[in-house]
Formats: C-alpha cells, sequence, structure tokens
C-alpha cells in the first residue's frame, strides 16, 4: 500500500482523531481535592499552633501526618483511584510524592527486599529528588552571594 | 499456487481450527463478552504471589483447557507456538515448561495470537505437524509494571490510552476435518509513520492493520465484503477508526463489517477503559471464546482476523524511538 501521509501528515492526523482530556473537569477535579489537602494539612497546623508548638515543629508534623496518610491510602489501594480523577491536584502535594515512593515500594517487593524494594522505591520519585536537591543547592548558592 | 503475493499465502488442506479456550481476568468477566469465556478469575493473583507468575498460570491453565476440551493429550502436539508480552516470553515459557511439547516461541507484541496461528496453520498445511497449539496471554498487571507504572500510583490515565486485557487464548490447529479452517495467511510488514505516544497505541498500529488488510485483499483478489466480519485485534476506538479513513482514502470500505476485539471485550462507558482493550490477551480471548463461537454457530461464515502489535520497549520510547507498528492476518471460513 502506498503511504498517503508522510509521518508529520499522520501525525497531525492522528492529532486531530484522538480525543483531548476534558480541560475544565480535569481542572476542577485537580482544584478541588488539591485544595482540600491543603485544607486538611493548614488544619493539622492550626491544631498544633494553638497548642503552642513553635513554628518549625509545627512544619515537620503537618508534613510527617500528610505523607502518613497518603502512605496508608496508598496501601489501602485508595490513592491511585483519588489520583485517577484529580491528576495534579494529588500528584503535586506531599501526599502525592509520598505516593510515589509508597506505590513502587509495594510493587516491586516480590522481586525481594534489596533489588526490589529497596532498588526500585525511587524508581519515580527519584527523579524530583535529583532535580529538586540540585535546584535547592544554585537557589542556596545564589542567596548565599547575595547576602 | 500456495503462494499468492509477497505477502500472502493460500494454504491448499485449510488446516481446521479443531477447539479453542479461553481464560480471562475478573474485570473483562464484568464485560460484554462475559458468557463467551471458559473461566474468568476472581482476582488478579489467582493464588499466585506475583503478576507473571499468575499470568504464566493463566497460560498453563489454559492450554490444559484447550486439550482437554478437545480430547487430546499434550502428546498429540506437534508444536506449540506461543508468546506474550513480557520480556524474554516468561509467561508462555513458564507455562509451557512442564509440557514437554516441542516449543516455537514468537513475539509479535499484541499481534502474537494471529502470529502463532499463522505459523501453526502454515506447518499443518505444509505437512510438517498433524496437530499444533497457538497460545499467547497477557496480565494488566504484569503489563503495567513492564510497560508503564507501578499499580498504586496516583497519575491519569489519557483518554487515548488502552487497557491491557488480563487474559489468554488459545487454539488447536489440525488436519482433522472438524471446525473452521484457515484458509489464508498475510503476514505482515512492519510499517512505522512515527508516533511516539505509547498511549496511543491503537495510531501507532493503525497503518500496519491498514497495510496488512490492503496486501491481503489485492492479493488474494477479494473485496471487503467477501467477509461476514473484518475484526482487528487490538486497536481501540481510536486506531479502528483511523484505520477506517485509511482504507476508505484507497477506495477500500470495511465501515459496516468491521469490529475490533479491544472494542468488543469492555463496555467502554462503565468500565472505565478509555480507548479500548488491548494486549495479547485481546485478540486471544476474544477469538478463542467469542468469534470462535459465532464461527461455530454460523453467525459468521467468514472473517477475517487482523492482530495488531505495537513492537516497541520502555527504553526505545525513552531513547526516542518511535512505535513501529505490525498486524498479520488470517482468514477463517466454514
Amino acid at each position: 500500500m502506498n503511504q498517503q501521509f508522510t509521518k508529520d501528515e499522520y501525525s497531525k492526523f492522528v492529532d486531530k482523531k484522538s480525543p483531548n482530556s476534558h480541560l475544565a473537569k480535569d481542572m476542577a477535579w485537580a482544584f478541588i481535592v488539591g485544595g482540600i489537602i491543603c485544607t486538611i494539612g493548614q488544619g493539622i497546623m492550626n491544631f498544633f499552633t494553638a497548642r503552642g508548638l513553635p513554628k518549625e515543629t509545627v512544619s515537620s508534623i503537618t508534613s510527617i501526618l500528610l505523607i502518613l496518610i497518603a502512605v496508608i491510602l496508598t496501601a489501602l489501594d485508595l490513592y491511585d483511584s483519588i489520583g485517577k480523577r484529580a491528576g495534579a491536584g494529588s500528584v503535586v502535594p506531599i501526599t502525592g510524592f509520598a505516593n510515589s515512593i509508597a506505590s513502587p515500594a509495594i510493587e516491586y517487593k516480590t522481586e525481594g527486599y534489596v533489588m526490589g524494594l529497596g532498588a526500585k522505591m525511587f524508581t519515580v520519585a527519584g527523579p524530583v529528588l535529583v532535580y529538586g536537591i540540585s535546584a535547592s543547592i544554585v537557589v542556596g548558592f545564589i542567596y548565599f552571594l547575595m547576602h | 499456487m500456495k503462494r499468492l503475493g509477497l505477502q500472502t499465502v493460500a494454504l491448499l488442506s485449510a488446516p481446521h481450527i479443531i477447539e479453542t479456550a479461553s481464560i480471562v481476568g475478573k474485570k473483562e468477566g464484568e464485560g460484554p463478552l462475559a458468557s463467551y469465556f471458559d473461566f474468568i478469575l476472581e482476582d488478579e493473583y489467582w493464588g499466585e504471589k506475583s503478576f507473571e507468575k499468575t499470568e504464566s498460570k493463566i497460560a498453563k491453565e489454559n492450554m490444559a483447557k484447550v486439550l482437554q476440551k478437545a480430547k487430546k493429550a499434550p502428546g498429540d502436539m506437534n508444536y506449540v507456538l506461543a508468546g506474550d508480552l513480557l520480556n524474554q516470553c516468561i509467561s508462555s515459557c513458564y507455562a509451557i515448561r512442564d509440557s514437554e511439547i516441542p516449543f516455537i516461541g514468537l513475539y509479535g507484541a499484541c499481534s502474537t495470537m494471529v502470529e502463532s496461528m499463522a505459523v501453526g496453520s502454515m506447518l499443518v498445511d505444509g505437512g510438517f505437524a498433524d496437530n499444533v497449539l497457538a497460545l499467547t496471554s497477557s496480565h494488566f498487571c504484569s503489563a503495567e509494571r513492564q510497560f508503564r507504572f507501578p499499580l498504586e500510583l496516583g497519575n491519569q490515565r489519557p483518554p487515548t490510552a488502552q487497557w491491557t486485557v488480563t487474559g489468554s487464548g488459545a487454539a488447536i490447529i489440525s488436519n482433522e476435518q472438524k471446525g473452521p479452517k484457515i484458509t489464508n495467511v498475510t503476514i505482515g510488514k512492519i510499517v512505522d509513520m512515527g508516533i511516539k505516544d505509547a498511549n496511543n497505541m491503537g495510531a501507532a498500529m493503525a497503518p500496519a492493520a491498514a497495510d496488512t488488510i490492503y496486501a491481503h485483499l489485492n492479493e488474494t483478489g477479494r473485496e471487503p465484503n467477501y467477509y461476514d466480519l473484518i475484526v482487528t485485534g487490538d486497536l481501540g476506538y481510536i486506531g479502528g477508526d483511523i484505520l477506517k479513513d485509511l482504507l476508505y482514502k484507497q477506495n477500500i470500505n470495511i465501515k459496516n463489517r468491521y469490529n475490533d476485539c479491544g472494542i468488543l471485550i469492555f463496555d467502554k462507558q462503565k468500565q472505565d477503559t478509555h480507548a479500548g482493550g488491548s494486549g495479547c490477551g485481546c485478540c486471544g480471548s476474544v477469538f478463542a471464546g467469542y468469534l470462535y463461537s459465532k464461527l461455530k454457530s454460523g453467525e459468521y461464515n467468514r472473517i477475517l482476523l487482523v492482530a495488531t502489535g505495537a513492537l516497541m520497549s520502555p527504553t526505545a520510547i525513552q531513547q526516542g524511538e518511535s512505535i513501529a507498528g505490525i498486524a498479520h492476518a488470517i482468514s477463517i471460513e466454514n
């Protein structure tokens, strides 16, 4: 069969044929779920601040509790159902980061605790850590020079 | 003359598909074809410790089932031809390990069911075998972890993504005069139109399907209306739509006799499967379950089964390679 399209033309044809994500619906879900997660975080923060804990301790406790909640929801097979609808709303907050480490840990346990769980735990979160830490070093260095 | 053209051969002795068997996962068992499958799993593990072991068990049990249904012993099989999606085709290898049947491993990604039936029927037609067993399998969870992300990761699937079928199809092809016949085989060429999006496999494979169907009709001198049904393996909704358009532009209209196994196996609205089913087990189980029973009942008398495969790996995609498509076709007639 003679190809009727060049690769570029075919790519454009495929784009026309392929449905796009429902942007408005997806954004609404992301906004609501992301908002709920942040509100829960704020609630935890207010609770411990009201009990007179220092600001830095409160920040740590809030992060730790949100991570705990996300890992429990991941283990209960619930976080992926939330993420399916919420998209970035549940990926961007710290709970998404916790999910990205907990989910490969569960998945790769079948290959053993060293080469499976240990080695593959950071397959999703690894790039975030590498470039997140690298970026913070660069920014920290600039901050140091400015002061 | 057995050879009709560059890609198509005629099987003059017309080997028969004497029996088929299918096993599918729970989700497939909740779909519209549920009543056609021989066995439906209750969960994704089936008592095994990993998804790979489960997939292998599905293939192994399905092989036992097709032999039992055909009242054959493993020793009656001259060859088993099998393949799957996992690296080094491990589900098939471990499924066949204890069978003592000479094994030909095949890899054609999701086109493997037809690939194994095509090669198997040529072996029978050539007089090299009396009975061969064609077998494929796939498992949603083992495919996800090899090709995509961990199951519990909270990511979003785009609307073009397809859902890998958990299931297996098995068929026994024989020189016994019983059941539907395989009359022609068209082996596909690799067609790569530069699609790099692994979440849009239908679009990557559609040009290969169009190429194979075009070659088949051209080399056999047939019109689409020779067939009651032209059915692709797993192009899904988007790929199927593209295929119909590509052929229509070549003045071949298959629109009123076309369907796709990936569309048939799930209820798109209720089962949240986006662009449809995929995986070796998709074409495998839909053919062995649904289509074979429709052929036996005479509802269809001539079908062209075109299984499509996306020949790629996550490594190749990460290195910027595009997805090479392939499609193999067999004509099955009563």
